[in-house]
Order: structure tokens, then sequence, then C-alpha cells
């Protein structure tokens, strides 16, 4: 229960349903951890008092036993580390897809076990359904495709579907509201969350900078040049990580055309732009991939893949390679800003194949 | 589902006689102590009357204690009212086993340019004198050691370390919050030269607590406004509170040695029926010297706030480190100062009993902790 409308509604409508249930919030991160950043009126902050006193008071409307448990040590090595490195490696990672991995399914699953309960159900709006033909518990897409969650969900596995309850897969986010409201929820009207929920503002740079400075590994300050995919310099930078592929904003450098970050290289500090079909991509290969709703490929297999959260699925092929945890994936038609880091999520339909992260 | 309270060092029932004391006063004692009339007069009585009763369990003379809000603000004023009413004061020395309440006002003054030494504890939980000697400087404004630790319950040899302290010429501070009402307390004959008590530690309600304060001893005020409890501590007097502080410190006084004998005997019961029936369970601290009301033990590769969590779900109330502003639990900071790792901190669980604990409560706790660690460690094996 992160304090929201999407979990508060879900134990309350398990409550309804007639179940035992127990309501958990995560304690992921001490958002005054880091002085220098700051957070007054920061959006889409996690696990901030506020956030606890709402959950802990849905508990208590609802009638169940409600615990705040802390997992910020684990959050930190799991989600905030791997974060900052990703970064400093020139790459864009998505940490809410680490920390369901690692923490929400994983380390929330051996709490539910710990105290008793057979099942854990989240707010994230995506489907489990059990394939009786392929013997696995398959995930789907969200009935209401706007707030569809599966992308961040891809790493889950057997044994956590198996036990994982999302009521809201089959709901639009208006129902939920309304069932929130009619339901009497103190946060009915809450805004949602957004962004990287412990990185105040949207501000990631800043925040590996406190980071890195708490550690005692300050950002050592580097200057890089700003090039065209031919070589032209065209301005100078404060460091890779400052920069996602295709971004266009913020590159401080004026030309006639719109210029995008074609690459970024953490070795030289080179931030490479170009046009913007100079960001289409043929395909890409996926490490560590996890598969869901069928056990691998065999050779090929058709699929639409998903190469972050707000890209509709492109047509692709995926092809097995050598390493059973890589596949090769070839677009269809060449897709735009192919970034590493991300992640790249197979579908059929609406059912997620399996996923992975992009090299 | 019936429930079993573990917890009375976190906070206790109120009990009978004093909620019948504090409903009194509550209903018929409303005039404002400082008033001259005679409704000012009746509060002013009732409280001096509790003020006595708290000075008899304390062995002080009733003009020494001062009525507070709790153990943290009594831990406030001493600490910093203390150290700024010396001139030069430029070191505290305290230990590392500290409630926050003690901790909190020592970090601030180092901000402030104060030196503070956190004397370190061994395994033991019990501070040395010779350290406190040792750590004594010329400048030294204020030695602060608790009395009893609230997570193991282990006594601090106060009488040897007040004489070091008077030796030396440094006023002594002591933490007794999780003293009184458990051992025998006598500031006088302990020496100290503050002390500070809690009343909802000893079946009185929360928002009431006292510093004792020896006659002479230097304490500038850490709030100011009237001219209440002798100017040494302003605002409107918590008479009702204040109250059933007495009646529960007349309480304690009359039961103290019956029942620190009847709890002593049930934490043995806990104590000698845990390591039997459940393995790698092991008492963390000193087992000689302790309040009688408190057991610290650590199961081996137990994840302590889901046992926690499972206990409550059972119906029995135990803690475990510290809860921080959200209620999450971090590792305790006295566990790691007597060399638990972060892991078998994170393992171990406070049992503190009280007035209404039985032998039959007793048992079906450790039932239920031998389910509950079998239980944990039967998942953790399989994940």
């Amino acid at each position: 229960m992160s304090g929201g409308v999407d979990s508060s509604t879900v134990a309350a409508m398990l409550v309804r349903q007639g179940r035992a249930v127990i309501g958990l919030t995560m304690q992921l991160w001490n958002q005054r951890r880091l002085p220098g950043l700051s957070s007054d009126g920061a959006t889409g902050r996690c696990c901030s008092l506020d956030d606890v006193y709402d959950a802990r008071r849905v508990a208590e409307q609802i009638g169940i036993p409600y615990y705040v448990v802390n997992f910020e040590r684990q959050f930190e090595e799991s989600v905030v580390k791997p974060f900052v490195e990703d970064y400093l490696a020139g790459r864009t990672p998505i940490p809410c897809a680490l920390c369901n991995n690692f923490i929400k399914f994983d380390r929330f699953l051996d709490l539910a076990d710990s105290v008793g309960a057979h099942e854990i159900a989240t707010g994230h709006y995506a489907r489990v359904r059990y394939g009786q033909a392929s013997d696995r518990w398959q995930l789907l897409r969200a009935v209401d495709q706007t707030k569809d969650q599966t992308y961040f969900l891809f790493g889950l596995t057997q044994r956590q579907l198996a036990r994982t309850l999302f009521p809201l897969g089959e709901l639009a986010k208006l129902e939920v509201r309304d069932l929130a409201r009619e339901m009497g929820l103190a946060v009915a009207a809450k805004g949602d969350s957004q962004e990287i929920c412990f990185v105040p503002n949207g501000d990631y740079a800043a925040f590996l900078a406190a980071y890195l400075e708490e550690s005692g590994v300050p950002v050592e300050p580097v200057r890089g040049e700003i090039v065209t995919s031919g070589g032209r310099k065209l301005g100078e930078h404060e460091g890779v990580h400052h920069f996602t592929v295709g971004q266009r904003r913020g590159l401080g450098v004026a030309t006639g055309e719109p210029l995008y970050v074609i690459a970024t290289d953490p070795r030289t500090q080179r931030v490479t732009v170009g046009r913007n079909d100079e960001l289409l991509r043929a395909g890409f290969t996926a490490r560590d991939v996890n598969w869901i709703s069928i056990a691998g490929v065999a050779g090929s297999a058709r699929a639409q893949v998903k190469i972050r959260n707000k890209h509709a699925a492109a047509p692709a092929t995926l092809h097995a390679t050598d390493d059973p945890d890589r596949v090769e994936v070839r677009f269809d038609a060449p897709q735009r800003a192919v970034t590493p880091g991300q992640g790249a999520v197979f579908y059929d339909g609406e059912v997620v194949l399996g996923g992975g992260w992009i090299e | 589902m019936q429930r079993f309270y573990f917890d009375h060092n976190a906070t206790t029932p109120v009990a009978p006689e004093v909620l019948e004391a504090m409903t009194a006063c509550l209903g018929q004692v409303y005039g404002n102590a400082s008033s001259i009339h005679h409704f000012g007069q009746a509060a002013k009585e009732r409280m001096e009357a509790a003020r006595r009763q708290l000075a008899a369990l304390m062995g002080c003379p009733p003009a020494d204690i001062v009525f507070t809000s709790g153990g943290t603000e009594s831990d406030n004023m001493a600490v910093l009212g203390a150290v700024r009413a010396r001139a030069g004061a430029r070191r505290v020395v305290t230990s590392a086993i500290e409630h926050p309440a003690v901790l909190g006002p020592c970090q601030h003054l180092e901000r402030e340019g104060v030196q503070v030494t956190r004397l370190r504890v061994g395994p033991s939980g019990v501070v040395d004198p010779a350290d406190v000697r040792r750590a004594l400087r010329p400048d030294t404004a204020l030695v602060s050691i608790m009395h009893a630790n609230n997570e193991l319950g282990t006594v601090q040899p106060i009488a040897e370390i007040a004489a070091i302290a008077r030796a030396a010429g440094v006023p002594l501070h002591v933490d007794g919050v999780q003293a009184l009402g458990r051992i025998p307390v006598d500031v006088t004959a302990l020496a100290v030269d503050l002390y500070s008590v809690s009343g909802h530690k000893l079946y009185a309600p929360k928002g009431v607590g006292a510093l004792y304060v020896r006659k002479g001893t230097a304490l500038e005020p850490i709030a100011f406004g009237g001219h209440h409890e002798r100017d040494r501590r302003p605002g409107t007097e918590n008479v009702p509170g204040i109250a059933a502080f007495g009646a529960a410190a007349e309480l304690a006084g009359r039961t103290l040695a019956a029942e620190s004998a009847r709890l002593g005997a049930l934490r043995d019961r806990l104590e000698e029926a845990v390591p039997r029936r459940i393995s790698g369970a092991t008492v963390n601290g000193s087992r000689a010297n302790r309040t009688p009301n408190t057991s610290n033990i650590c199961f081996d590769a137990i994840d302590g706030e889901a046992l926690v969590i499972a206990l409550d779900l059972r119906g029995f109330a135990v803690s475990t480190g510290a809860a921080c502003s959200s209620g999450a639990l971090a590792p305790s900071h006295v566990l790691t100062a007597i060399g638990l790792s972060p892991d078998r901190a994170r393992a171990s669980m406070r049992f503190s009993l009280g007035r209404g604990t039985t032998a039959e409560q007793v048992d079906a706790l450790v039932d239920a902790l031998e389910g509950a660690v079998g239980h944990l460690r039967r998942i953790s094996a399989h994940a």
C-alpha cells in the first residue's frame, strides 16, 4: 500500500471480497537522506510520511492489520546503485522494473511467506492468467491500455506470478477512482504518482551528484564534446550522464535543424547528435531475457516489441542466440531511439511473452 | 483473538488506581496551579502531593523535582541546560547505548561546537566506570549515562560513575526512564545531579515526566515563559497527569519489591524455555545486572521485522530495533554498539514484561515463538 488510490482500492476490494488482508507499506528510501536535494513540493516522492499516513488511514478504515516494513537496504542495493551505475555507464535505466524484480515481487513475497499470507496483491495495471496448454502463468496487458504497466513487469517469474493478484488489471482508471469514492476511501481524489519515486522533480542528474557525493566519490567534473555522426564538433557538455538517446532539448547547440542525441560514450565522454532519422535502428540485442508466457524461442518467433514505456510495440522477429539469456530483435521497420539500459518487452497481442534489457 | 502485551519498555497501560486518581483530578481540579484563588490552590495542592509521592519513590527532597512533559523533555532539559549553564564547557561524555532523547541533544550540541564522547560498551552492555574517568577533561561540562538500558535492561554502575564525576567536579545526568519503578532508585544515595523519569513507563499516562535537579545544580532553562516549577520549566502544569504520576509513583513504591521478584521469575521462565525449545537463541547483553522485566534475545537467521509482524498477527506484541518516523524498523544502535552485526541486531527481539504478565502468557509466548521462528526458518531455507 503506497498510500495512493490504486493500492488502497485493491486492499479495499479484497476486503470486500471477504479475503483476510494484511496491509504492508514498503519503506524504500529516506527522502531526507540527501539534504542537498530540495524535495519541497516535489512530485512523485515515494515513502513520504504523508503517503504512509494515507496508507495507514485506509488500513484503519477498512479494518485490516497494517505494517510498514523497511526495505531501504535492499532497495539501495538492488535499485539505487544500479540506477546510478547505469547512468554513469551511459545507459538509461528503468528503476521501476528493477524494483519490481528485486523488491516488490521478491522481498515482498518472502515477507508474505513469513507472515503466512498465501498471495500478494498490488495496484499494478496488468493481468495474470494460468495457461492450460502451456502449463505456464501468463502476464497480460491491462484492460485499460493507457494505464498498462506490463512494461515494468517483464521480470516476473512463474513462482511470483502464481501467487500474485492484480485486481486492477480488469478495470479502467476512472472505474478505480469511482470504486474508491464509492467505498469512501480517503485517498479517492489523490493525484497519481509520477516519475522515479526517489528522484525529486525528475532531476536525476542532481540526484546522481548528491548520491555520489554522499558516498564519498563525487562526480568528477568532466567535459566532453558534442559531435555530429560525421565527427564535427558542435559544442561541449558536462558529462554523458546528462544525456539520453533520443533527447532533443537541452543540448545547448544551435543549428538550423532539430538535433537529437544518437549515442553517448562514457569512455570518451562523447555525445553524438544527429537528425531524427539517424536515430532509427533496425534491431538490437536483449540481454538477461526472462520468459513469461512461453518457455523461450527456438529459432525465431514473431512478436511486437516495446522498447520504452511510451513506445507503441512494433512488429519484430525474435531470433534465439547461442546464449539462452540473449535474444536478437529485428524490427520489421526501423525504430527510433533504441536506448541501452531500457527494457524491451515482447508481446503477442495482449500476452507478454517475456522481456529483457537493451544492450 | 486474545492479545498479550510484551512491550512494557515501550509503554505501560495505565493502572486502575492511577486512572482513578487522574480522572478524579480531571473532573474536579481544574484550576491553574499558578492562580492565587481557591481553584488555583486546589490544583497546586494536588500537584505538590504528587511531587511528594514521586520524591518518596526517588529518594529526594520534593523541591528538587521539576515536572515535565515526559522523558524526552527531561533529557533535553538536563543535557542542553547543564552544558549551557557551564561557562567554557566544551565537552560531554555519554555512552553509545543511550536513548535518542539523550543522543539527540548531544548531537545538537556537537553542531554548536561541543565535543561529544560516546563511550563504547562491550558485549555486556554495561559502561565501564574507568572509561568515564579516562574520558573526563578539564572542560567537560556533563556526564550523561542511563540507569537502565531500554533494549537490554542492563543496569549501569551509576554510583561508581557518580563518584568519579563528583571527584572531577563534573555534573552527572542519569536517564532513569527505564529504571524508575523497575529497580530501587535513590538519587540521593546514588549522588547524581540530574535524573530523568517518565510517567508512562510506570503505569501513568503518556505526557508527564520529571527531572530531578539536585539543589545547587546549574541548569539553564531550554524554554522560556512563565515562572512555573521554580523558574525551571515554564508552562501551565499538567495537573491531572502529574496527579496520575504521583499515584503511579506511590503504587510503584508499594509493589516494587514483590513485583520485581515476580517479573524476574517470569523473565527467567522465558529465558529458560526459549533456548530449550528453539535452537540458535541467545540472550543479548549481561544477564547479571538487569531490570527484572527485560529480555533481549537473538534468533539466528531470522528477520526480526517479519517475526514481529508474524507474532502480532498471532496476538503477541513484542518489539525489535527502533521505529523510525514511518513506523518501519531500523537496526538497533544499542545492539550494534554491543558488537552485534547488523544482521544479528535485526534478528533480535525485546520482550518486556509488566504488571499484567502471567506465567500462562509467557508459556503462550514461547509456543508462539517456537511456531513463528520455525516457520520463518523453514521458508528461508526454501528460498
